[in-house]
């Protein structure tokens, strides 16, 4: 229990909101990005916007696995589960993203469509295995901290020849959505970025290299634990203090260089980059998700169900393109917190917890009230 | 009394079955051997379709609860103390004493009979140590699969203190709030055995009957408004309702509510917050601030009551959000629980 006291005391806490005050300069904005739904959950769940000097603006990123899937992506999960007749199994968040006619995974399920929640791959392959005459199709999403379990249940399905199972790969990389913000042009002015967490413990420090190199930006990755964001937010003000643009680890506790080989070289044998993937709020990305490589084409449910993606375009309200590029707030949309709330979200950002709306919604909201 | 059953119940040995709901000869065995027999008191044996009650006083209480949990036994309790427990605390937040309950068992066929047994004798241990007599009951049976073992559904039937009214609109800007203990611990006893996840030391469930805590709160003389136990959706979803129903705001201190260290260690390894997690032996009271420091007083004098807190302060506010100034210092929302972050506990 110590262990987690160590890292939420309120003494230590404000000690850092002091130095961090100090030494901002005068006059000075420092507009950092927290990539990673995990950040922008801590920041709220603990009001630490409140602990910051208003030269500190934090900036939700687009690092949440469900409110980056578009429309289309979900529409193909559910015509799988209902026209052909799959058992379709994908974790709890997912099913509550919003399709195209105000449907959702969800929804098709109350319709009668198989769909079935999973807390992991392993409950997947239980599925496959309690029902080989059916077809088995997991929706995968997530950042590279759920890719490696699916590279696991791939090769594991391919071990067992549990030839009724497939995957709709809907994995997606944190570097290349990085990239796509900064390259947006006219897009947010970033000083710096809050780098992802878990996703680094797989990776490691060495893909952020290029932001700090060509983009000049600087990058501390940090734990999710309120103390490790405070801690990466003073190491970004010192570094953009001095000018420096590096990759610094706050949280060295569980992130290398290298990061996790193992685990890299598992999803290598299994998966190769899409050409391009469109995201939600960042549109086509090159290079930025990855699809099942030929030799475990059997297994991908795209080419054996033939189910092309289709672009849907999102609720003309609903601003979520716009926040996930840093560009607009969740109070900045109109139907925040009326139409749409977490119990019947219209947009993917209200759904999960990690999303910037629902963040902002369940934590933040009194603050819209104060400032009005 | 006459056995017209020919042999006794085989409670070691035997199981549920679907006769024993048919209101034949096994029904009437099972209940006068086991139920009647464990939870033996002069009104239950009075032994008609109702009980008749000599009630005293003008003003009487009455709550009922249905209780469904798995597993049916778990650290600290079981269903048995779990549902007159709960029904007494129930009776005990309106500020009544409470003296009588019913029992109405919904069995599943193939249900081990001693596993029956045990819950009805914690049951009566429960009552008794809590001064309340089970009074009537019911028992019926259903075919296997379509039960979860045991449901318990109680009903309890309290003398209400003369003069007094609580109720959870009465809550007004100022008034202090407190809680009586720490929170979590059922909710995470039970979550814990769930997952399999193993401590130094159990989480045990704070399963307790609370009206012996409420007198000595209601003795001290402090004017309380507002009891309610933090049970389903934890103390933060109590909070909120009482918030919504007094039409006002609360601002809660966070360094100021009691968590125990594994509840803390297991709500965090499931991803959990200990304000939502159900608690079964605690209460939350509402009173005016200038009597705070005489109900803590009253409450930590109790065994139930001693890391009772005073964790926030009710506030007048137009949108009734109920806040809390974060350990970090920082301030958020505690709201009601959104669509299903939480498995039902209980
Ligand atoms: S509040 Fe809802 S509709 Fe508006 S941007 Fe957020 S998710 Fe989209």
């Amino acid at each position: 229990m110590k262990y987690v006291d160590e890292f939420r005391s309120g003494a230590l806490a404000a000690g850092l909101a002091a130095r961090i005050a100090a030494e901002c300069r005068p006059g000075r904005e420092y507009r950092l990005m927290e990539f990673c739904g995990g950040h922008t959950h801590a920041i709220s769940r603990y009001g630490l916007a409140d602990l910051l000097p208003p030269a500190v603006r934090l900036i939700h990123g687009p690092g949440c696995p469900v409110c980056v899937l578009p429309i289309g992506r979900v529409d193909q999960a559910i015509a799988l589960a209902r026209d052909h007749g799959v058992i379709l199994c994908t974790y709890a968040d997912t099913l509550r993203v919003p399709a195209s006619r105000g449907s959702s995974l969800l929804r098709a399920k109350a319709d009668g469509a198989d769909v079935r929640m999973v807390y992991s791959t392993q409950d997947v392959l239980k599925i496959a295995r309690a029902n080989p005459h059916r077809e088995v199709v997991f929706l995968a999403i997530g950042f590279e901290t759920t890719t490696p379990p699916t590279a696991v249940a791939v090769l594991q399905a391919a071990h067992e020849d549990l030839h009724k199972l497939s995957v709709l790969c809907d994995h997606v990389l944190t570097p290349a959505a990085m990239h796509a913000i900064l390259a947006v042009t006219g897009g947010v002015p970033l000083d710096g970025f809050i780098g992802p967490a878990h996703v680094s413990t797989v990776i490691g420090s060495r893909p952020y290299e290029p932001f700090a190199r060509d983009y000049a930006k600087p990058v501390v990755i940090a734990g999710f634990e309120p103390l490790d964001v405070m801690q990466a937010i003073l190491m970004l003000v010192r570094q953009i203090n001095d000018g420096r643009a590096e990759v610094e680890n706050e949280f060295t506790r569980a992130v290398t260089p290298e990061g996790n080989r193992t685990a890299q070289a598992l999803v290598e044998r299994v998966f190769g980059v899409r050409d391009s993937f469109e995201w939600r709020g960042l549109g086509s990305v090159p290079h930025s998700a990855l699809q099942l490589r030929p030799e475990f084409a059997r297994f991908d449910a795209e080419q054996r169900f033939g189910q092309a993606y289709r672009a849907v375009a999102d609720n003309k309200a609903c601003e979520c393109a716009a926040i996930l590029r840093g560009e607009k707030r969740p109070q900045d949309c109109r139907i925040f917190g009326t139409a749409c709330t977490p119990d019947n979200p219209i947009g993917s950002c209200m759904v999960s917890s990690e999303g910037a709306c629902a963040a902002h919604f369940t934590y933040g909201r009194f603050r819209d009230v104060a400032a009005a | 009394m006459s056995r017209p059953h020919g042999r006794p119940l085989d409670i070691r040995h035997g199981r549920v079955d679907m006769s024993h709901g048919a209101g034949g000869r096994a029904m009437a065995q099972l209940i006068e051997e086991l139920f009647a027999a464990t939870l033996d008191n002069p009104l239950l044996r009075q032994g008609n379709d109702g009980a008749l009650l000599p009630a005293p006083g003008e003003r009487l209480v009455m709550a009922t609860d249905s209780h469904v949990v798995s597993p049916l036994f778990f650290a600290g309790g079981d269903i048995g103390s779990l549902a007159v427990h709960g029904t007494v605390n129930d009776v005990a937040m309106m500020g009544a004493h409470p003296r009588w309950l019913s029992a109405a068992f919904v069995l599943e066929e193939g249900f081990a009979l001693a596993d029956l047994q045990r819950i009805v004798v914690s049951m009566a241990g429960a009552a008794r140590e809590a001064g309340v007599a089970v009074v009537t009951g019911d028992t019926k049976v259903v075919e296997r699969g379509k039960g979860d073992g045991v449901f318990i559904t109680t009903t309890g039937v309290g003398v209400m203190r003369a003069g007094l009214t609580l109720s959870g609109d009465a809550a007004r800007p100022g008034d202090a709030i407190l809680l009586s203990g720490a929170i979590g611990n059922h909710g995470m006893a039970i979550m814990s055995q769930r997952q399999g996840l193993e401590f130094d030391a159990p989480i045990v469930s704070d399963t307790a009957a609370l009206h012996g805590l409420v007198a000595a709160l209601l003795d001290s003389g402090a004017a309380v408004r507002v009891l309610r136990d933090p049970t389903r959706g934890g103390v933060a979803t109590t909070l909120n309702e009482i918030a919504s129903q007094s039409q006002v705001g609360m601002l809660l201190e966070e360094g100021a509510i009691p968590v125990d260290a594994a509840v803390e260690a297991a709500c965090e390894l499931l991803g959990l917050d200990p304000l939502y997690v159900a608690n079964e032996g605690k209460l939350l009271a509402v009173c005016a601030a200038e009597d705070a420091a005489r109900a803590l007083a009253a409450l930590r004098a109790h065994p139930l009551g001693l890391r009772a807190a005073r964790i926030g302060t009710v506030r007048a506010d137009a949108h009734g959000f109920v806040q809390m100034t974060t350990r970090m210092g920082g301030r958020r929302v505690v709201d009601w629980l959104s669509g299903e972050q939480l498995p039902r506990i209980c």
